[in-house]
C-alpha cells in the first residue's frame, strides 16, 4: 500500500503544480496517471504545440510547459503510479480514502485530489452493433502482446500512425494481415505509409480501402466480419479485429465514486477550496466545475494552491498556518535542498 | 448598428433552434452551441482532438477550408459524411448568416 499526504490522480499541470503547492506546506504527494508519462494533455495530446496564456511566458510548448513544472517538483519528491487508472474509492474507518487502480495497486490518503482533466483516455469504439460482447472474444483496442496474434489471421481498421504501425508489425507475426480505412488516403508518418504500400504491392498484406466494417458475426467469439468495401458487402473469416481509432477522453470510473457531477464534470465549492461533496476530496482543473469555470491551465494553477492550504488546515487543525512568501523562505525540498534568494552582503565603506 | 447574425443549429431530435451570434467576438460555432445550452460537448476545447462537436452543413455556405488537424480527426471520428465539420472549427462570420448545420451523433 502506497501512504502518502496528498493523493492526486492526474498527473497533468495541474495535478503537478499541486505537488510544489503542497511541498511549500511540508505536505507529500503521489500521482496516479492513466498514461504512462506525466504531462497529460500538454504532454500526449499536443506537446508542440504553443500555448500563450500562461503568466511570464509570452509563448511556451505545452511539452516544455510539464518540463518546467516537472523540474520545479523535483525538490518534493513526489512519487508516480503511471499507465493505471484509478478505478475505486473507498473511505476508511479513520477518514483516510483508498484509491485502487485497474491493475490493484493500492494508495491511501487523507486528502485526495482529483485532477483528471477530461478523464483517461480510452479507445474510441466505432459504433457497430454488438461490438461490446466481442470485446476480448476477437475484438481487442490495444496491442498489449502481439504474441497473441501469432498465426492468426487478424484486420486492422483505421487510418492513422497506430493501425500503420501495426500492420506493419504484425505482418510478420500473424498468418494474415488486412488493414481497412474509411478514407483512400492514411495519415500518417511517411515512412510507415510507403513500408505498408510496399507490403500491399508484394501481396504480403491486403489493404481495403475506403472499407468499413459493419457487422460482426459468431456465436460465442469473433468469426467473420462484414465489411463495406466500396458500396459492395463482403464477408471475411477471422480471429481478431483490431480497431485502432485513436483515444478519447471518458471521466471514466470516477463518474462512480459518489461525486456531485455536473456535465461530465466534478462539482465544487467554487467560494472556499475545491472541495467535492466528499470531505477530503477536493476537484481543480479542467476536471471541476462551479458557476464562472474557465478550463485554462493558469486557473487550474490558482485552485491546487487554494486547495493544498484547505488540506494543510484539515489535516493539522490546530496549527496556525501563515502564507509565507518563497521569495522570503525559499524552497525547502524533501531531498535536502534548499533553494533561497542571496542575502545581500553589506559592506561599509572605511 | 447590429453586428449579430442568426443560424440555425438542428439538435439530435430534429428540432431547430434559432441562434444570434454576435460575429464581434471571434466565436466558434461549437463555442456558441455550448453558450446556447445546445448538447454540445466541445470536450478538447476546440483544438479538433476530439470531434465531440461534429456536425453536418445543410446549406450552401462557403466555410473556411478544414485544416489538416480537422481532416485528421474527421478520418477517426464515426459517422462521418460528405457534409461533416468539426463546430469548433468554424469561425463564426457575417457571411455565415443564415448558415444551417444538424448535430451528428454523439460517438
Amino acid at each position: 500500500m502506497i501512504t502518502t499526504d496528498i493523493l492526486i490522480i492526474g498527473a497533468g499541470p495541474t495535478g503537478l503544480f499541486t505537488v510544489f503547492e503542497a511541498g511549500l506546506l511540508q505536505l507529500k504527494c503521489h500521482l496516479i496517471d492513466s498514461l504512462p508519462i506525466p504531462g497529460g494533455q500538454c504532454a500526449e495530446i499536443y506537446p508542440k504545440k504553443p500555448i500563450y496564456d500562461i503568466p511570464s511566458h509570452p509563448e511556451i510548448l505545452a511539452g516544455d510547459l510539464v518540463e518546467k513544472l516537472l523540474q520545479q517538483i523535483e525538490p518534493f519528491q513526489p512519487g508516480y503510479t503511471l499507465g493505471e487508472v484509478a478505478t475505486t474509492l473507498e473511505k476508511t474507518k479513520d477518514n483516510h480514502y483508498i484509491v485502487t487502480t485497474d491493475k490493484g495497486t493500492q494508495h491511501c490518503a487523507p486528502i485526495i485530489a482529483i485532477a483528471g482533466g477530461l478523464g483517461s483516455f480510452e479507445p474510441r469504439k466505432p459504433p457497430i452493433e454488438h461490438l461490446d460482447f466481442y470485446e476480448n472474444k476477437g475484438v481487442e483496442y490495444m496491442i498489449k502482446d502481439p504474441e497473441k496474434f501469432r498465426n492468426q489471421n487478424v484486420v486492422l481498421a483505421g487510418g492513422g500512425d497506430s493501425a500503420l504501425d501495426w500492420t506493419l508489425f504484425l505482418e510478420g507475426v500473424a498468418s494474415s494481415v488486412t488493414l481497412l480505412h474509411r478514407r483512400n488516403e492514411f495519415r500518417g508518418a511517411l515512412d510507415s505509409v510507403e513500408k505498408v504500400q510496399h507490403l500491399k504491392n508484394q501481396g504480403r498484406i491486403q489493404l481495403l480501402t475506403p472499407a468499413e466494417v459493419i457487422r460482426i458475426e459468431g456465436s460465442d467469439k469473433l468469426e467473420s466480419l462484414v465489411i463495406n468495401h466500396n458500396g459492395e458487402e463482403i464477408k471475411r473469416s477471422c480471429d481478431a479485429f483490431i480497431p485502432l481509432f485513436g483515444l478519447t477522453p471518458k471521466l471514466g470510473p470516477i463518474a462512480d465514486w459518489g461525486l456531485d457531477i455536473e456535465k461530465n464534470a466534478i462539482k465544487v465549492d467554487n467560494s472556499l477550496d475545491y472541495q467535492t461533496n466528499l470531505p477530503g476530496v477536493y476537484a481543480i482543473g479542467d476536471v471541476n466545475t462551479y458557476p464562472g469555470k474557465l478550463k485554462l491551465i493558469l486557473c487550474g494553477f490558482h485552485e491546487a494552491t487554494l486547495m493544498c492550504q484547505s488540506a494543510f488546515q484539515r489535516l493539522y487543525p490546530d496549527k496556525k498556518n501563515v502564507l509565507k512568501y518563497t521569495t522570503i523562505i525559499g524552497v525547502k525540498g524533501f531531498d535536502g535542498s534548499h533553494k533561497q534568494a542571496q542575502k545581500a552582503t553589506i559592506k561599509s565603506i572605511e | 448598428m447590429s453586428k449579430d447574425i442568426t443560424i440555425q443549429v438542428i439538435d439530435r431530435n430534429g428540432v431547430s433552434h434559432n441562434v444570434i451570434v454576435p460575429t464581434d467576438m471571434e466565436l466558434n460555432l461549437m463555442e456558441i452551441c455550448k453558450a446556447s445550452n445546445l448538447p454540445v460537448e466541445g470536450i478538447c476545447g476546440g483544438m479538433a482532438l476530439c470531434a465531440s462537436c461534429q456536425c453536418y452543413i445543410e446549406s450552401a455556405h462557403k466555410l473556411p477550408v478544414k485544416s489538416d488537424d480537422e481532416e485528421a480527426m474527421l478520418a477517426e471520428a464515426f459517422y462521418v459524411k460528405e457534409n461533416s465539420r468539426l463546430a469548433c472549427q468554424i469561425q463564426l462570420q457575417p457571411n455565415l448568416a443564415g448558415l444551417v448545420v444538424r448535430l451528428a451523433p454523439e460517438g
